[in-house]
């Protein structure tokens, strides 16, 4: 039941003071993400040239867990191919569900600290918003919602 | 005064969790070791299909099962106990009486009004028949106390109104309503009243005749008694006009291929084989009530809520929703925090074992029409202690210090 450890500083941080909260100029691909039953509400933009996430960044409101976690996110895949975000994004999800390795966490710099939200069902949901978005976008359903 | 270490007692969950402070009781209350040994022993010794068998034991189940609906009856002071049907919970309760009410007297262009402030439960099914019949269902607004006011009602009302369903307390602001003054208002313009009973019935004195309410809803389960069972009170005269909702085994006198006659109430409304256990458990549920009596219940939850209103008045950046008056929140204290999100608010809550509701609690609308997407809700039964909601107030005196704000 304890979930002392997600409420960090770094999670703290990233909520108050994000760093790609803002809208990007012209955005080439974006994307609405939504979870219905609590509000959250993200809207990711990212840029890419020649397969490299150049820039990337989002806007709307939720919890601290959504925002941190897409700020978090952003952090780690913007300069990325895309590819290799792709492949973090899978990590990131199969650390919240429990079933990544601690060499694979590793890899997710500070958005591994979000790895306790496992043992809270309910949270989950908010923690891999902007991962399934960052999905979405890159399964060519780039049209904001 | 009751004596509140004992009556923990009764409840094999609290010995179970030790540390959690259960501040969601406007979602589901706990339930005594009397509910559950019902339930319990109905399911050893007296089960059978209720009116079903030609024999001792089916007719023990018809009986503890009927007997519980005399129970109900006389717990919301209806006229008989023909006036009570069982259902599995308000929200079907409140399907059965929009459907079939529905059906016998709403036509095309006829007004139907709710409230803005409606659990969802009591908002759809109105708009869902609305949409079958072509009627227009429009929305009285409450005050900011989450009062609905008469003299506001009667000037939406007109000849075209056929139905009023408001709730008697609200889930968010925890206002109780003034039913009767309601009522002459709706029976004034010959249009019906429902009642949404799901937080009034366990939080309140419920008396049917006194008020003059059409129909009320309710669940057992918020009122101590199991999930799965729900009582659907309506006047006599009027269900016995009202077409089946749902249709089946034991609803009926007489089935042949051309013809149907069916039952008289409450069995009309009640198709399929019944939950006796869940009634019975309800039974039981209203036995325990009533040996500590509702006013003394209604007296910790106020002393609770003032309790809490004090303290959290204490806190800056937190405010509750609804009236300043701690006596008009009936142990349902919804709030907002700046600056931090309702689910976070819970979860910091939960991680201090005080176990909380956050989110639009089925009320939508509400949120739209205060502005706020989602706030978080505490609710108090009689059970509660102060210590829990000290516990409760101290780590909410914490939390935006740990979102980082200073
Ligand atoms: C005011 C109100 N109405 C209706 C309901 C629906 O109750 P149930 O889910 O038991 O059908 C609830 C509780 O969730 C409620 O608080």
């Amino acid at each position: 039941m304890n979930n002392r450890t997600y409420y960090n500083e770094i999670l703290t941080e990233h909520n108050m003071n994000p760093l790609h909260k803002y809208a990007l100029d012209k955005p080439v691909k974006i994307k609405r993400g939504v979870n219905p039953s609590c509000g959250d509400d993200i809207t990711l933009q990212v840029n890419v040239e020649d397969g490299v996430i150049t820039d990337g960044a989002f806007v709307g409101d939720g919890c601290a867990i959504s925002q941190a976690s897409a700020d978090m996110m952003l952090d780690l895949i913007i300069g990325r191919k895309v590819e290799e975000a792709l492949e973090l994004k899978d990590i990131f999800i199969r650390m919240i569900h429990g079933e990544a390795s601690d060499e694979e966490i590793e890899k997710l710099e500070e958005a591994s600290s979000l790895q306790d939200i496992s043992h809270m069902p309910s949270r989950v949901k908010c923690a891999v918003l902007g991962w399934h978005t960052l999905e979405e976008i890159f399964a060519g359903n780039d049209k904001e919602k | 005064m009751l004596n509140i270490s004992e009556i923990r007692k009764d409840f094999p969950i609290f010995s179970a969790y030790p540390e959690l402070a259960y501040l969601d009781n406007g979602a589901t209350s706990q339930k005594p070791e009397c509910v559950i040994k019902a339930v319990n022993d109905y399911y050893k010794n007296a089960n059978a299909n209720p009116f079903r068998g030609l024999y001792g034991l089916s007719d023990l189940a018809t009986e503890k099962y009927e007997e519980a609906r005399r129970k109900v009856a006389g717990f919301i002071n209806a006229g008989s106990a023909d006036e009570v049907i069982f259902t599995r919970n308000a929200t079907e309760s409140l399907n059965l009486v929009a459907f079939s009410l529905g059906e016998m007297c709403v036509n095309e262009g006829d007004e139907i009004i709710v409230s803005v402030a409606e659990h969802h439960s009591n908002m759809l099914p109105w708009r869902l028949m609305a949409e079958r019949k072509g009627a227009i269902v429009r929305y009285l607004e409450p005050e900011e106390s989450g009062e609905f006011s008469p003299a506001k009602l009667k000037g939406m009302l007109n000849d075209k109104t056929k139905i009023v369903s408001l709730t008697a307390m609200s889930n968010i602001y925890g206002f109780k309503n003034d039913i009767k003054a309601l009522a002459a208002v709706v029976h004034e313009a010959g249009a019906y009243l429902i009642a949404d009973g799901a937080q009034s019935v366990p939080h309140s004195v419920t008396d049917v005749r006194d008020t003059d309410v059409d129909f009320l809803a309710f669940s057992g389960h918020k009122m101590l008694g199991p999930m799965g069972i729900g009582v659907l009170y309506g006047k006599e005269e009027i269900l016995r006009k009202m077409p089946p909702y749902m249709s089946g085994g034991e609803m009926i006198e007489n089935v042949s291929l051309e013809e149907i006659t069916y039952a008289g109430l409450p069995h009309k409304f009640e198709a399929g084989t019944v939950n006796a256990g869940g009634a019975i458990g309800l039974g039981a549920a209203i036995d325990y009530i009533d040996s500590i009596g509702m006013e003394a219940m209604i007296e910790r939850e106020e002393m609770l809520t003032k309790l809490a209103m004090d303290q959290i008045a204490k806190i800056d950046h937190v405010h509750v929703i609804g009236d300043k008056n701690y006596k008009n929140h009936n142990g349902i204290i919804t709030f907002k925090i700046d600056n931090v999100h309702p689910h976070d608010v819970a979860s910091i809550l939960a991680d201090s074992n005080v176990a909380v509701r956050a989110g639009h609690h089925c009320a939508e609308p509400l949120h739209a029409f205060m502005g706020i997407p989602s706030t978080t809700r505490a609710s108090f039964m009689f059970y509660n202690t102060e210590e829990e909601v000290l516990k409760f107030t101290e780590a909410m005196s914490q939390i935006r210090s740990l979102m980082g704000y200073r």
